[in-house]
């Protein structure tokens, strides 16, 4: 029931014109209009007052429209990201694992809030992964990657540079490949990669695979938990108890077990963040509470005030256990409790005027 | 940073996994219960020296209401803290999709004046069943309870997981400087943009219960000795420093004139004919409090009460007629024991006069006509609303309490309040096998495979036939 201001990216330019062009065709124009622009625009729409923002995008800058909403008190959902995490165990299926985590960590060519953004797994077990996802790729993208017509490239220039740089001293061992003409990059898997390395600073956002190796489950966890909370977490085990502990010894917005991506799609799981990758959740009903205020409501009725009396002054040891009665005894919905409430009050109402009339 | 080491501590508590246990919240949540009985007498007593409160309001909101909560709390956290299990749709019936309901934190409690420890335990109580640690930093200006709140809580709660920071405005500022994993901030709106602008810096959620004028319009039709008396017991309760407290009537002319007399033995049925003797009545929590409330006098007429006495921060229960948009009163949220009549013509005029103005915390409407009550309900907008009383949603557990635009965001009570100090957390937890049934959804891509795909994971409109 809310009138909504879209602002779509600028960056998908070719995106955004056709929202603006064609999304007041269909809604109508009075509520639900359409704003485009970059920053400068976007920095401007944050100083009119909105009774809700909901923010994708960026840790940085959802802090400044956390800010800018501060100021106006507006509540907001900010849908972040972070560095989500993979832990896959020695005991697991590890050719299925790598088929999973490779689809979704190269879909969009890496460009994905929730795509895996680097692999925790035992070093014995390390050229094993990169061997089932370099068949993997074989089998989506044929040969030659650039060819597929199933292979995105990266959004524009910038990202690709930023994405170049993250290869920098790394051990590539599998890709490596680019154009910037067309801003292609091929998936790439970086191994032996070091915890303190530029790659694993910030969220990778691109087709670059790094494997982080640990010597243990407890050393997963531990890394997993000095850094931000992530937008997802991916476990691969056939050991449904060591999953569980993972799940239960980290905190992230939502996870997936032995899968990628797949808790998204499900409506009746709330979708967010938790710490920097956001606050508030979305899809299926919890979009319709997102943008909802629950209201309270009591109503009572202007008579029986007697039942009012042992609330009001002046006070008395009398009126205090009355009053503890009414509302410490919780009743619910069952006809029988409400005859005898009824009954009660009656009561109560007689004694309370006989007492103090 | 002063509190850099205590928020540290706290912080490698929380990752050591001891708040996790249900038994260990619940050996907290019953020490809780343990300081309300045994410490009951110094709680009236410090209430009493910080603003005069009766005890019998003290009892009622500051051990009764919170007992209550525990009791809620304690006899459903089992329940609580399951895994919720959600509807699946076809391409995940064979998974386990659940919400998993984790704890934040470290995270930070400020609470107000008014209702001292209500204000801290009720969300205290959330806090801790949801499995946080958590500072709690109550307000300097109540300062008997500050003092009752930092020296006993340490008696009664873990000192690894829980602790309690006091101070004004600079202690306030610097323990802001840390980065929480959620803030939950009663007080007024000025303060909450200060909070939330903090929390913004490290993006911690918030809880920002703040307040407004809670504008009560009185329909023509309505019982007017039963209106007066909740009226009046709604707005002088705690000498009027409630944030729920009906801030201002709007009635007609004609209204107001049956009002009054019915007010004015309200006042005198509650308080006697002297309220300052009556040990019902409350004072004004400061000097500055009582300064700025009494400088509202000069608004409209003073039709009934209207003496105050500085030394004993003393406002008597006031009732101001004929009061202008424009006047002092209707400026601030009055927070202290003057009642406002605004004359208006007629129900739509009053809603028009609410919805002018910021939101507030509640909407109040008076009638015997019920139509006139879901008028007012449905064409306003508020954090909660009754109808025919004041101040009663917030006793009911199973209401959420909370604001909206000015009067704040978020909510609690009851399971709202372990909801608001937890993340739900969405889990999927798939099968390793049947990895043909993934098929359709990997590269490269065919007509076919997305046939496939949008049967398995397409949801129809209801009334499409699906044998089609």
């Amino acid at each position: 029931g809310n009138a909504v201001v879209v602002k779509p990216s600028e960056v998908s330019e070719n995106t955004a014109k056709l929202v603006a062009d064609l999304l007041p065709q269909y809604l109508d124009k009075e509520l639900y209009p359409v704003v485009t622009g970059g920053v400068p625009e976007t920095t401007e729409l944050l100083t009119q007052r909105f009774d809700h923002i909901l923010y994708t995008g960026n840790t940085a800058v959802g802090k400044i429209v956390m800010a800018a909403a501060a100021k106006h008190l507006t509540p907001v959902t900010l849908e972040l990201g972070g560095k989500s995490p993979c832990y896959i165990d020695k005991d697991c299926d590890l050719a299925v694992t790598c088929r999973r985590i490779t689809w979704g960590k190269y879909m969009n060519c890496g460009q994905t809030c929730i795509a895996p953004d680097y692999i925790l797994c035992d070093p014995s077990i390390q050229s094993q992964v990169v061997e089932n996802i370099k068949a993997t790729l074989q089998e989506f993208y044929g040969e030659d990657v650039k060819s597929s017509p199933d292979y995105e490239r990266i959004i524009n220039k910038r990202h690709f540079k930023r994405i170049l740089g993250l290869l920098e001293g790394q051990k590539i061992a599998h890709g490596g490949e680019t154009d910037e003409a067309s801003c292609f990059i091929a998936p790439t898997i970086l191994t032996d990669v070091s915890p303190e390395s530029k790659v694993m600073e910030e969220e990778i956002f691109g087709p670059v695979l790094p494997i982080v190796p640990v010597k243990s489950v407890e050393e997963a966890i531990e890394l997993i938990n000095c850094r931000e909370k992530p937008l997802a977490l991916y476990v691969f085990s056939n050991n449904k108890q060591l999953i569980k502990r993972v799940i239960s010894e980290t905190s992230s917005g939502g996870v997936t077990g032995n899968d990628v991506i797949m808790h998204f799609f499900l409506s009746t799981l709330p979708f967010g963040g938790v710490g920097h990758s956001g606050m508030g959740a979305y899809h299926g009903k919890h979009s319709f509470e997102t943008f909802s205020h629950r209201r309270s409501c009591l109503i009572k009725d202007l008579k029986m005030e007697s039942t009012n009396k042992m609330r009001y002054p002046p006070g008395s040891q009398k009126k205090v256990d009355w009053t503890k009665f009414f509302l410490l005894k919780r009743f619910n919905k069952g006809r029988i409790g409400l005859v005898i409430l009824a009954v009660l009050g009656v009561l109560a109402a007689v004694m309370t005027k006989v007492s103090f009339g | 940073n002063p509190y850099a080491g205590l928020v540290g501590h706290l912080r490698a508590s929380w990752l050591s996994g001891k708040t996790r246990p249900m038994e260990y919240r619940m050996a907290q949540l019953e020490a809780l219960g343990r300081f309300l009985d045994e410490k009951k007498q110094e709680i009236l007593e410090a209430t009493d020296l910080d603003m005069g409160k009766p005890s019998f309001e003290a009892y009622f909101t500051e051990v009764l209401l919170c007992k209550n909560e525990l009791n809620v709390t304690l006899n459903n956290l089992c329940h609580w803290m399951k895994d919720e299990h959600v509807d699946k749709n076809l391409v995940t019936q064979l998974d386990s999709a659940f919400i998993r309901k984790d704890p934040y934190g470290v995270v930070l409690i400020m609470a107000p004046w008014n209702y001292p420890i209500h204000l801290i335990l009720v969300p205290l109580i959330g806090a801790i069943a949801a499995g946080n640690c958590v500072i709690i930093k109550p307000s300097e200006i109540s300062k008997n309870t500050e003092r009752l709140v930092a020296e006993m809580l340490s008696c009664y709660l873990d000192n690894d997981c829980f602790a309690v920071v006091t101070g004004g405005v600079q202690e306030a500022t610097r323990l802001l400087e840390n980065k929480f994993d959620y803030i939950f901030f009663t007080g007024i709106p000025s303060v909450g943009r200060i909070v939330m602008t903090a929390a913004a810096k490290h993006l911690t959620p918030v809880t920002l219960e703040l307040g407004g004028k809670n504008p009560c319009y009185v329909s023509d039709t309505c019982d007017v000795p039963n209106v007066a008396r909740r009226v009046v017991w709604g707005r002088f309760f705690n000498a009027g420093q409630t944030c729920i407290a009906p801030d201002y009537l709007l009635c007609t002319l004609e209204m107001q004139e049956k009002l009054m007399p019915a007010l004015r033995e309200a006042i005198t049925e509650f308080f006697g004919p002297n309220p300052k003797e009556s040990p019902d009545f409350g004072r004004i929590v400061g000097d500055k409090q009582f300064r700025r409330i009494r400088a509202l006098l000069c608004s409209g007429r003073v039709a009934i009460g209207g003496q105050t006495d500085e030394a004993e921060r003393y406002i008597a229960p006031t009732v101001l007629a004929d009061v202008l948009p424009s006047d002092p009163a209707m400026q601030e949220e009055i927070f202290g024991p003057i009642l406002p009549i605004v004359v208006v013509a007629n129900m739509d005029e009053a809603i028009d006069f609410i919805n002018a103005r910021p939101r507030p915390l509640a909407v109040y409407a008076f009638s015997c006509d019920s139509k006139v009550v879901n008028q007012v309900l449905e064409r306003t907008s508020s954090g909660g609303f009754c109808g025919n009383d004041t101040l009663m949603q917030v006793t009911l557990t199973s209401l959420p309490f909370g604001g909206i635009g000015n009067s704040g965001l978020g909510k609690y009570h009851g399971k709202f309040t372990f909801d608001t100090f937890s993340h739900h957390r969405g889990c999927l937890h798939r099968n390793m096998g049947l990895e043909t049934l993934n098929a359709p959804r990997y590269p490269p891509y065919t007509q076919q495979k997305l046939g496939l795909l949008t049967a398995t994971f397409e949801v129809k409109r209801r009334g499409t036939c699906t044998l089609l």
